[in-house]
Protein backbone atom coordinates (compact mmCIF):
# COMPACT_ATOMS: atom_id res chain seq x y z
CA UNK A 1 0.00 0.00 0.00
CA UNK A 2 1.76 3.21 -0.74
CA UNK A 3 0.15 6.61 0.76
CA UNK A 4 0.84 9.45 -1.46
CA UNK A 5 2.25 12.65 1.18
CA UNK A 6 2.53 16.00 -0.13
CA UNK A 7 4.39 18.52 2.19
CA UNK A 8 6.06 21.91 1.90
CA UNK A 9 9.54 21.08 3.42
CA UNK A 10 11.51 23.95 4.23
CA UNK A 11 9.94 26.10 1.97
CA UNK A 12 9.77 23.74 -0.62
CA UNK A 13 7.05 21.76 -2.33
CA UNK A 14 7.74 17.98 -2.26
CA UNK A 15 5.32 14.85 -3.27
CA UNK A 16 6.47 11.33 -1.29
CA UNK A 17 5.02 8.42 -1.98
CA UNK A 18 4.97 6.71 1.34
CA UNK A 19 5.40 2.46 1.12
CA UNK A 20 4.78 1.83 4.92
CA UNK A 21 2.41 3.41 7.49
CA UNK A 22 4.37 3.32 10.30
CA UNK A 23 7.07 5.86 9.22
CA UNK A 24 7.23 8.97 11.40
CA UNK A 25 8.52 12.24 10.42
CA UNK A 26 11.41 11.59 12.36
CA UNK A 27 12.28 8.61 9.93
CA UNK A 28 11.30 10.52 6.91
CA UNK A 29 13.08 13.48 7.29
CA UNK A 30 16.01 11.29 8.63
CA UNK A 31 16.54 7.80 6.71
CA UNK A 32 14.49 8.94 3.32
CA UNK A 33 15.09 12.90 2.61
CA UNK A 34 18.06 12.67 4.30
CA UNK A 35 17.59 15.76 6.61
CA UNK A 36 19.82 14.39 9.78
CA UNK A 37 19.26 17.65 12.36
CA UNK A 38 16.44 16.74 13.88
CA UNK A 39 17.60 14.17 16.42
CA UNK A 40 16.50 10.65 17.63
CA UNK A 41 16.89 10.56 20.82
CA UNK A 42 14.77 8.78 22.96
CA UNK A 43 12.53 8.25 19.79
CA UNK A 44 9.20 8.21 22.46
CA UNK A 45 8.10 11.98 22.92
CA UNK A 46 10.00 12.52 26.13
CA UNK A 47 13.47 14.18 25.00
CA UNK A 48 12.85 16.81 22.57
CA UNK A 49 15.42 16.26 20.21
CA UNK A 50 13.82 15.24 17.30
CA UNK A 51 11.11 19.11 17.45
CA UNK A 52 10.71 20.57 14.36
CA UNK A 53 8.02 23.02 13.59
CA UNK A 54 4.04 21.61 11.49
CA UNK A 55 2.27 24.06 9.76
CA UNK A 56 4.38 26.68 12.49
CA UNK A 57 4.10 24.52 15.34
CA UNK A 58 6.77 22.87 17.65
CA UNK A 59 5.95 19.11 18.11
CA UNK A 60 7.96 15.97 18.52
CA UNK A 61 8.30 14.60 14.75
CA UNK A 62 9.30 10.85 16.43
CA UNK A 63 5.85 10.81 17.64
CA UNK A 64 4.15 11.49 14.36
CA UNK A 65 3.02 9.54 11.76
CA UNK A 66 4.14 11.22 8.22
CA UNK A 67 1.29 9.84 6.52
CA UNK A 68 -1.14 12.15 8.79
CA UNK A 69 0.52 15.52 7.61
CA UNK A 70 -0.92 15.24 3.85
CA UNK A 71 -0.56 19.05 3.22
CA UNK A 72 1.42 20.26 5.75
CA UNK A 73 3.47 22.86 6.41
CA UNK A 74 7.49 21.05 7.85
CA UNK A 75 10.62 23.19 9.08
CA UNK A 76 13.47 21.49 10.37
CA UNK A 77 16.85 23.58 11.72
CA UNK A 78 17.41 22.85 7.68
CA UNK A 79 15.61 25.84 6.75
CA UNK A 80 15.79 28.06 9.47
CA UNK A 81 18.81 30.31 8.60
CA UNK A 82 19.21 32.08 5.35
CA UNK A 83 22.06 31.29 3.29
CA UNK A 84 25.03 31.94 5.75
CA UNK A 85 22.74 34.60 7.92
CA UNK A 86 21.96 32.36 10.63
CA UNK A 87 18.22 32.62 12.29
CA UNK A 88 18.45 34.98 15.25
CA UNK A 89 17.62 31.90 17.59
CA UNK A 90 20.91 30.17 16.13
CA UNK A 91 23.07 32.73 16.44
CA UNK A 92 21.67 33.46 20.20
CA UNK A 93 22.85 30.53 20.55
CA UNK A 94 26.46 30.51 19.76
CA UNK A 95 26.74 33.78 21.11
CA UNK A 96 25.49 32.50 24.90
CA UNK A 97 27.20 29.37 24.33
CA UNK A 98 23.98 27.42 24.65
CA UNK A 99 25.31 23.95 24.42
CA UNK A 100 28.33 21.61 24.68
CA UNK A 101 28.17 18.26 22.65
CA UNK A 102 25.02 19.43 20.42
CA UNK A 103 23.04 16.60 20.00
CA UNK A 104 19.46 18.42 21.68
CA UNK A 105 20.50 21.53 19.97
CA UNK A 106 18.59 21.60 16.77
CA UNK A 107 15.28 20.68 18.88
CA UNK A 108 16.41 22.84 21.34
CA UNK A 109 16.74 25.32 18.71
CA UNK A 110 12.99 24.36 16.96
CA UNK A 111 11.55 24.56 20.09
CA UNK A 112 12.53 28.18 21.13
CA UNK A 113 11.68 29.42 18.12
CA UNK A 114 8.59 27.61 18.16
CA UNK A 115 8.45 29.03 21.77
CA UNK A 116 8.76 32.81 20.43
CA UNK A 117 6.58 32.60 17.78
CA UNK A 118 3.51 31.65 20.82
CA UNK A 119 4.62 34.61 22.29
CA UNK A 120 2.88 33.19 25.81
CA UNK A 121 6.35 33.53 27.83
CA UNK A 122 8.04 36.93 26.57
CA UNK A 123 11.57 37.29 28.36
CA UNK A 124 10.57 36.21 31.56
CA UNK A 125 12.90 33.29 32.45
CA UNK A 126 10.73 31.48 34.51
CA UNK A 127 7.67 31.42 32.30
CA UNK A 128 10.76 30.23 29.10
CA UNK A 129 12.20 27.63 31.54
CA UNK A 130 8.52 26.05 31.96
CA UNK A 131 8.33 26.19 27.69
CA UNK A 132 11.60 25.18 26.97
CA UNK A 133 10.87 21.56 29.65
CA UNK A 134 10.21 19.26 26.54
CA UNK A 135 13.71 19.67 25.65
CA UNK A 136 15.91 17.77 28.13
CA UNK A 137 20.01 18.84 27.55
CA UNK A 138 22.12 15.92 28.86
CA UNK A 139 25.19 18.02 28.87
CA UNK A 140 23.04 20.33 31.47
CA UNK A 141 23.91 23.58 29.07
CA UNK A 142 20.65 24.83 30.62
CA UNK A 143 22.04 28.16 31.54
CA UNK A 144 23.30 28.77 28.27
CA UNK A 145 20.04 28.06 26.82
CA UNK A 146 18.20 29.85 28.58
CA UNK A 147 20.23 33.01 27.77
CA UNK A 148 20.06 32.36 24.48
CA UNK A 149 16.20 32.03 24.17
CA UNK A 150 15.59 35.19 26.32
CA UNK A 151 18.49 37.25 24.12
CA UNK A 152 16.22 35.98 21.12
CA UNK A 153 13.08 36.27 22.54
CA UNK A 154 14.31 40.16 23.87
CA UNK A 155 15.22 41.00 20.05
CA UNK A 156 11.86 39.40 18.71
CA UNK A 157 10.12 41.62 21.16
CA UNK A 158 12.23 45.22 19.45
CA UNK A 159 11.63 43.54 15.84
CA UNK A 160 7.65 43.52 16.91
CA UNK A 161 7.68 46.93 18.25
CA UNK A 162 9.88 48.14 15.04
CA UNK A 163 7.70 47.29 12.67
CA UNK B 1 5.78 -2.05 15.69
CA UNK B 2 3.41 -3.75 14.33
CA UNK B 3 2.49 -2.93 10.61
CA UNK B 4 -1.18 -1.55 10.03
CA UNK B 5 -3.62 -0.79 7.20
CA UNK B 6 -3.73 3.23 7.02
CA UNK B 7 -7.36 4.77 6.43
CA UNK B 8 -8.04 8.38 6.09
CA UNK B 9 -11.99 8.55 6.01
CA UNK B 10 -13.47 12.17 4.87
CA UNK B 11 -16.23 12.06 7.54
CA UNK B 12 -17.45 11.41 10.61
CA UNK B 13 -20.12 8.60 9.36
CA UNK B 14 -16.84 7.10 7.44
CA UNK B 15 -14.91 6.71 10.40
CA UNK B 16 -17.56 5.46 12.45
CA UNK B 17 -18.07 2.65 9.53
CA UNK B 18 -14.00 2.36 9.40
CA UNK B 19 -13.96 2.00 13.65
CA UNK B 20 -16.30 -0.68 13.57
CA UNK B 21 -13.91 -3.07 12.27
CA UNK B 22 -12.14 -5.13 15.26
CA UNK B 23 -8.59 -4.48 15.69
CA UNK B 24 -9.14 -0.69 14.79
CA UNK B 25 -7.71 2.67 16.54
CA UNK B 26 -8.45 6.06 15.96
CA UNK B 27 -5.67 7.91 15.28
CA UNK B 28 -5.78 11.88 16.28
CA UNK B 29 -2.30 13.51 17.47
CA UNK B 30 -0.75 9.81 17.89
CA UNK B 31 1.32 11.00 21.11
CA UNK B 32 -0.14 8.38 23.29
CA UNK B 33 -1.21 5.64 20.89
CA UNK B 34 2.35 6.22 18.18
CA UNK B 35 4.17 5.70 21.58
CA UNK B 36 2.21 2.66 22.70
CA UNK B 37 2.03 1.16 19.16
CA UNK B 38 6.28 1.56 19.05
CA UNK B 39 6.32 -0.32 22.38
CA UNK B 40 4.40 -3.31 21.34
CA UNK B 41 1.06 -2.35 23.91
CA UNK B 42 -1.25 -1.03 21.01
CA UNK B 43 -1.11 -3.24 17.93
CA UNK B 44 -3.69 -2.02 16.03
CA UNK B 45 -4.15 -3.77 12.66
CA UNK B 46 -6.16 -1.15 11.27
CA UNK B 47 -5.49 2.61 11.91
CA UNK B 48 -8.22 5.20 10.91
CA UNK B 49 -6.52 9.04 10.46
CA UNK B 50 -9.54 11.44 12.17
CA UNK B 51 -6.88 14.07 12.04
CA UNK B 52 -8.32 15.78 8.97
CA UNK B 53 -12.09 15.42 9.72
CA UNK B 54 -13.87 18.43 8.80
CA UNK B 55 -16.08 20.18 11.60
CA UNK B 56 -14.53 19.00 15.02
CA UNK B 57 -12.14 21.56 15.65
CA UNK B 58 -13.55 24.66 17.00
CA UNK B 59 -14.72 25.93 20.08
CA UNK B 60 -17.80 28.10 20.01
CA UNK B 61 -19.46 29.26 23.04
CA UNK B 62 -23.11 28.15 22.93
CA UNK B 63 -26.68 30.56 23.03
CA UNK B 64 -27.27 29.02 26.74
CA UNK B 65 -23.75 29.80 28.19
CA UNK B 66 -22.39 26.51 27.37
CA UNK B 67 -18.85 26.04 25.56
CA UNK B 68 -18.72 23.02 23.07
CA UNK B 69 -15.12 22.08 22.34
CA UNK B 70 -14.14 19.94 18.98
CA UNK B 71 -12.70 16.75 19.54
CA UNK B 72 -9.76 17.60 17.38
CA UNK B 73 -9.20 20.68 19.32
CA UNK B 74 -5.30 20.89 20.80
CA UNK B 75 -4.57 21.01 24.01
CA UNK B 76 -2.44 24.18 23.92
CA UNK B 77 -4.94 25.91 21.51
CA UNK B 78 -7.90 24.94 24.15
CA UNK B 79 -5.71 26.68 27.21
CA UNK B 80 -4.68 29.95 25.61
CA UNK B 81 -8.15 30.60 24.02
CA UNK B 82 -9.05 34.11 25.78
CA UNK B 83 -12.58 32.78 26.09
CA UNK B 84 -12.20 29.67 27.35
CA UNK B 85 -8.70 31.07 29.42
CA UNK B 86 -11.18 33.47 31.27
CA UNK B 87 -14.22 31.21 31.28
CA UNK B 88 -12.92 28.02 32.91
CA UNK B 89 -9.68 28.92 33.96
CA UNK B 90 -9.03 25.59 36.43
CA UNK B 91 -9.38 23.74 33.00
CA UNK B 92 -6.78 25.59 31.08
CA UNK B 93 -4.35 25.41 34.10
CA UNK B 94 -5.18 22.10 34.01
CA UNK B 95 -3.85 21.46 30.20
CA UNK B 96 -0.94 23.62 30.75
CA UNK B 97 0.09 21.54 33.68
CA UNK B 98 0.23 19.06 31.35
CA UNK B 99 2.72 16.96 29.21
CA UNK B 100 5.45 19.79 27.34
CA UNK B 101 5.07 22.08 25.50
CA UNK B 102 5.20 20.41 22.00
CA UNK B 103 3.01 17.26 23.38
CA UNK B 104 0.39 19.64 24.07
CA UNK B 105 0.44 21.42 20.44
CA UNK B 106 -0.42 18.10 19.46
CA UNK B 107 -2.66 16.23 21.37
CA UNK B 108 -6.61 16.70 20.79
CA UNK B 109 -9.26 16.77 23.34
CA UNK B 110 -10.54 14.02 22.41
CA UNK B 111 -7.43 12.03 22.72
CA UNK B 112 -6.82 13.47 26.30
CA UNK B 113 -9.83 11.43 27.51
CA UNK B 114 -8.47 7.98 25.69
CA UNK B 115 -5.03 8.53 27.07
CA UNK B 116 -4.41 4.98 28.61
CA UNK B 117 -3.10 4.33 32.21
CA UNK B 118 1.09 4.88 32.74
CA UNK B 119 1.33 2.12 34.78
CA UNK B 120 4.38 0.47 34.17
CA UNK B 121 3.26 -3.12 33.80
CA UNK B 122 0.92 -2.26 31.47
CA UNK B 123 2.95 -0.16 29.24
CA UNK B 124 6.14 -3.01 29.55
CA UNK B 125 3.90 -4.97 27.12
CA UNK B 126 5.45 -8.04 28.59
CA UNK B 127 4.34 -8.11 32.48
CA UNK B 128 1.27 -9.93 33.43
CA UNK B 129 -1.63 -7.16 32.97
CA UNK B 130 -5.51 -7.59 33.18
CA UNK B 131 -6.07 -4.18 31.44
CA UNK B 132 -3.65 -5.44 28.37
CA UNK B 133 -4.15 -9.29 28.25
CA UNK B 134 -7.60 -9.93 29.88
CA UNK B 135 -6.98 -12.74 32.59
CA UNK B 136 -3.40 -13.04 32.72
CA UNK B 137 -3.17 -10.84 36.49
CA UNK B 138 -1.97 -7.92 38.00
CA UNK B 139 1.87 -7.71 38.17
CA UNK B 140 1.69 -4.42 39.56
CA UNK B 141 -0.16 -5.86 43.13
CA UNK B 142 2.26 -6.32 45.66
CA UNK B 143 4.87 -4.42 43.54
CA UNK B 144 3.04 -0.85 44.11
CA UNK B 145 4.47 1.86 43.37
CA UNK B 146 3.86 5.97 44.06
CA UNK B 147 1.96 6.40 40.90
CA UNK B 148 -0.85 3.12 41.70
CA UNK B 149 -4.44 4.24 43.13
CA UNK B 150 -5.72 3.78 46.22
CA UNK B 151 -9.64 4.90 45.29
CA UNK B 152 -11.70 2.10 43.45
CA UNK B 153 -9.28 0.02 42.34
CA UNK B 154 -9.77 -4.16 42.50
CA UNK B 155 -7.93 -7.00 42.59
CA UNK B 156 -7.54 -7.07 39.06
CA UNK B 157 -6.28 -3.81 38.61
CA UNK B 158 -4.48 -0.70 40.47
CA UNK B 159 -3.86 1.38 37.69
CA UNK B 160 -4.60 4.85 37.35
CA UNK B 161 -6.04 7.77 34.93
CA UNK B 162 -2.91 10.38 34.12
CA UNK B 163 -4.89 13.00 32.53
CA UNK B 164 -4.72 16.57 34.30
CA UNK B 165 -7.61 18.06 31.74
CA UNK B 166 -10.21 15.85 33.00
CA UNK B 167 -9.84 16.48 36.43
CA UNK B 168 -11.47 19.76 36.47
CA UNK B 169 -13.37 18.62 33.11
CA UNK B 170 -15.27 16.36 35.97
CA UNK B 171 -15.60 18.53 38.82
CA UNK B 172 -17.72 21.14 36.18
CA UNK B 173 -19.84 17.93 34.78
CA UNK B 174 -18.37 18.15 31.56
CA UNK B 175 -20.42 16.25 29.31
CA UNK B 176 -18.95 14.19 26.14
CA UNK B 177 -20.40 14.17 22.76
CA UNK B 178 -20.01 10.78 20.36
CA UNK B 179 -20.96 9.69 17.28
CA UNK B 180 -21.68 6.14 16.53
CA UNK B 181 -23.15 3.37 14.44
CA UNK B 182 -26.42 4.24 16.04
CA UNK B 183 -26.40 8.05 15.65
CA UNK B 184 -25.41 10.86 18.15
CA UNK B 185 -25.27 10.34 22.24
CA UNK B 186 -24.01 11.62 25.32
CA UNK B 187 -22.03 10.73 28.46
CA UNK B 188 -21.22 12.95 31.57
CA UNK B 189 -17.33 12.81 31.98
CA UNK B 190 -17.74 11.46 35.24
CA UNK B 191 -19.19 8.17 34.09
CA UNK B 192 -17.19 7.93 30.49
CA UNK B 193 -14.32 6.44 32.42
CA UNK B 194 -14.30 3.14 33.86
CA UNK B 195 -13.52 1.66 37.76
CA UNK B 196 -11.72 -1.63 36.60
CA UNK B 197 -13.52 -4.05 39.11
CA UNK B 198 -13.45 -7.51 37.40
CA UNK B 199 -12.89 -5.80 33.71
CA UNK B 200 -10.19 -3.89 33.62
CA UNK B 201 -9.97 -4.33 29.96
CA UNK B 202 -13.41 -2.32 29.47
CA UNK B 203 -11.82 1.29 29.82
CA UNK B 204 -14.75 3.54 29.31
CA UNK B 205 -17.98 3.85 27.61
CA UNK B 206 -17.23 3.57 24.14
CA UNK B 207 -18.47 0.76 22.11
CA UNK B 208 -16.42 -0.64 18.87
CA UNK B 209 -17.04 2.10 16.08
CA UNK B 210 -18.03 4.78 18.33
CA UNK B 211 -15.92 8.27 18.37
CA UNK B 212 -15.51 11.16 20.47
CA UNK B 213 -17.17 14.18 18.71
CA UNK B 214 -16.71 16.75 20.92
CA UNK B 215 -17.08 17.83 25.07
CA UNK B 216 -19.67 20.26 26.40
CA UNK B 217 -19.00 22.09 29.82
CA UNK B 218 -22.62 23.37 31.05
CA UNK B 219 -23.62 26.39 31.60
CA UNK B 220 -23.12 26.08 35.17
CA UNK B 221 -20.07 25.57 34.30
CA UNK B 222 -18.74 29.36 34.00
CA UNK B 223 -20.09 30.43 37.32
CA UNK B 224 -16.96 29.05 39.16
CA UNK B 225 -14.14 31.72 36.95
CA UNK B 226 -13.30 33.71 40.02
CA UNK B 227 -12.81 31.11 42.15
CA UNK B 228 -11.37 28.12 40.72
CA UNK B 229 -7.81 26.22 40.97
CA UNK B 230 -5.79 23.11 39.93
CA UNK B 231 -3.06 22.02 41.96
CA UNK B 232 -0.69 19.46 40.61
CA UNK B 233 2.07 17.33 43.37
CA UNK B 234 4.51 15.29 41.18
CA UNK B 235 8.12 13.66 41.58
CA UNK B 236 9.27 17.12 39.27
CA UNK B 237 8.05 20.62 38.54
CA UNK B 238 7.34 20.53 34.49
CA UNK B 239 6.57 17.79 32.55
CA UNK B 240 5.46 15.00 34.48
CA UNK B 241 2.22 13.35 35.20
CA UNK B 242 0.87 13.76 38.61
CA UNK B 243 1.13 11.99 41.85
CA UNK B 244 -1.77 13.75 43.15
CA UNK B 245 -3.64 16.44 42.07
CA UNK B 246 -6.88 18.73 42.79
CA UNK B 247 -9.21 20.94 40.87
CA UNK B 248 -11.23 23.26 43.38
CA UNK B 249 -14.02 25.58 42.23
CA UNK B 250 -16.35 27.77 44.54
CA UNK B 251 -19.07 30.38 44.08
CA UNK B 252 -19.13 32.71 46.85
CA UNK B 253 -22.45 34.29 48.40
CA UNK B 254 -22.19 37.75 48.93
CA UNK B 255 -21.86 37.71 52.60
CA UNK B 256 -18.62 35.40 52.01
CA UNK B 257 -20.14 32.00 52.33
CA UNK B 258 -19.51 29.13 49.75
CA UNK B 259 -22.54 28.36 47.64
CA UNK B 260 -21.44 25.97 45.15
CA UNK B 261 -18.54 23.69 45.65
CA UNK B 262 -16.51 21.42 43.16
CA UNK B 263 -13.49 18.71 44.03
CA UNK B 264 -12.22 16.13 42.23
CA UNK B 265 -8.80 14.64 42.84
CA UNK B 266 -6.61 13.02 40.16
CA UNK B 267 -4.08 10.61 40.85
CA UNK B 268 -5.95 8.28 42.68
CA UNK B 269 -7.96 6.08 40.98
CA UNK B 270 -9.02 5.23 37.37
CA UNK B 271 -11.07 8.28 36.98
CA UNK B 272 -10.82 11.68 38.70
CA UNK B 273 -12.32 11.34 42.04
CA UNK B 274 -15.23 13.36 43.14
CA UNK B 275 -17.42 12.96 46.11
CA UNK B 276 -20.72 14.51 46.68
CA UNK B 277 -20.41 14.43 50.38
CA UNK B 278 -17.26 16.53 49.77
CA UNK B 279 -18.91 18.78 47.82
CA UNK B 280 -22.21 19.24 49.90
CA UNK B 281 -20.04 19.65 53.31
CA UNK B 282 -18.85 23.14 51.96
CA UNK B 283 -21.78 24.24 50.54
CA UNK B 284 -23.57 27.23 52.94
CA UNK B 285 -20.52 27.48 55.00
CA UNK B 286 -17.96 30.44 55.19
CA UNK B 287 -14.49 29.17 53.61
CA UNK B 288 -12.19 28.25 56.54
CA UNK B 289 -9.54 25.75 57.15
CA UNK B 290 -11.77 23.58 59.06
CA UNK B 291 -14.47 23.48 56.58
CA UNK B 292 -11.87 22.43 53.35
CA UNK B 293 -10.33 19.78 56.25
CA UNK B 294 -14.06 18.11 56.02
CA UNK B 295 -14.45 18.11 52.60
CA UNK B 296 -11.07 17.11 52.02
CA UNK B 297 -11.82 14.11 54.27
CA UNK B 298 -15.01 13.58 52.73
CA UNK B 299 -13.27 13.12 49.62
CA UNK B 300 -10.74 10.46 50.69
CA UNK B 301 -13.96 8.92 52.58
CA UNK B 302 -13.08 5.01 52.10
CA UNK B 303 -9.45 5.22 50.34
CA UNK B 304 -7.00 2.47 51.21
CA UNK B 305 -3.48 2.01 49.65
CA UNK B 306 -2.63 -1.06 47.47
CA UNK B 307 -0.14 -1.75 49.66
CA UNK B 308 3.08 0.39 51.89
CA UNK B 309 4.16 2.41 48.73
CA UNK B 310 1.36 4.17 48.26
CA UNK B 311 0.07 4.63 51.21
CA UNK B 312 1.48 8.39 51.71
CA UNK B 313 -0.85 9.46 48.59
CA UNK B 314 -4.39 9.42 51.15
CA UNK B 315 -2.29 11.85 53.45
CA UNK B 316 -0.58 14.06 50.47
CA UNK B 317 -4.18 13.94 48.67
CA UNK B 318 -6.14 15.38 51.69
CA UNK B 319 -3.20 18.48 52.17
CA UNK B 320 -3.78 18.65 48.33
CA UNK B 321 -7.30 18.89 48.70
CA UNK B 322 -7.03 21.60 51.22
CA UNK B 323 -4.68 23.88 49.79
CA UNK B 324 -6.58 23.34 46.24
CA UNK B 325 -9.98 24.40 48.10
CA UNK B 326 -7.65 27.18 49.99
CA UNK B 327 -6.33 28.97 46.63
CA UNK B 328 -9.45 28.74 45.22
CA UNK B 329 -11.19 30.72 48.10
CA UNK B 330 -8.72 33.39 47.14
CA UNK B 331 -9.50 33.85 43.88
CA UNK B 332 -8.49 33.10 40.31
CA UNK B 333 -5.23 34.86 39.36
CA UNK B 334 -5.22 37.25 36.64
CA UNK B 335 -3.04 35.51 35.01
CA UNK B 336 -2.36 31.62 34.88
CA UNK B 337 1.39 31.42 37.23
CA UNK B 338 4.59 30.65 35.04
CA UNK B 339 4.61 27.54 36.62
CA UNK B 340 0.98 26.38 36.18
CA UNK B 341 -0.87 24.11 39.20
CA UNK B 342 2.39 24.02 41.13
CA UNK B 343 2.71 24.45 44.83
CA UNK B 344 5.85 26.34 44.34
CA UNK B 345 4.60 28.79 41.61
CA UNK B 346 3.33 32.32 43.26
CA UNK B 347 -0.21 32.65 44.05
Amino acid sequence: MTIPLRLTLNGQPREIALDDPRVTLLDLLRERLGLTGAKKGCDRGQCGACTVLVDGRRINSCLTLAASLDGAEVLTIEGLAEGDRLHPVQAAFIAHDGFQCGFCTPGQIMSAVGLIREGHAGTDPERIREGMSGNLCRCGAYAGILEAVEDAAGQAEHREDAA
Amino acid sequence: MRTFDYIRPASVPEAVAAGQVPGTAFLAAGTNLVDLMKGGVATPERVVDITRLPGLSSIERLPDGATRIGTLVRNSDLAHDAMFEKTYPMVAEALLAGASAQLRNAATVGGNLMQRTRCPFFTDAVSPCNKRAPGSGCAALGHATRIHAVQGWSEHCIATHPSDFCVPLAALDAVVEIAGPDGAREVPLTAFHHLPGDHPERETELQPGELITGLRLPPEAASFRGHARYLKVRDRTSYAFAVVSAAAALTLEAGGRIGQARLALGGLALKPWRVAEAEAALSGQAPSPEAFAKAAAAALAGAKPTGEANAFKIELARRVAIRALTQAAAGTPARIPALPASPFGIV
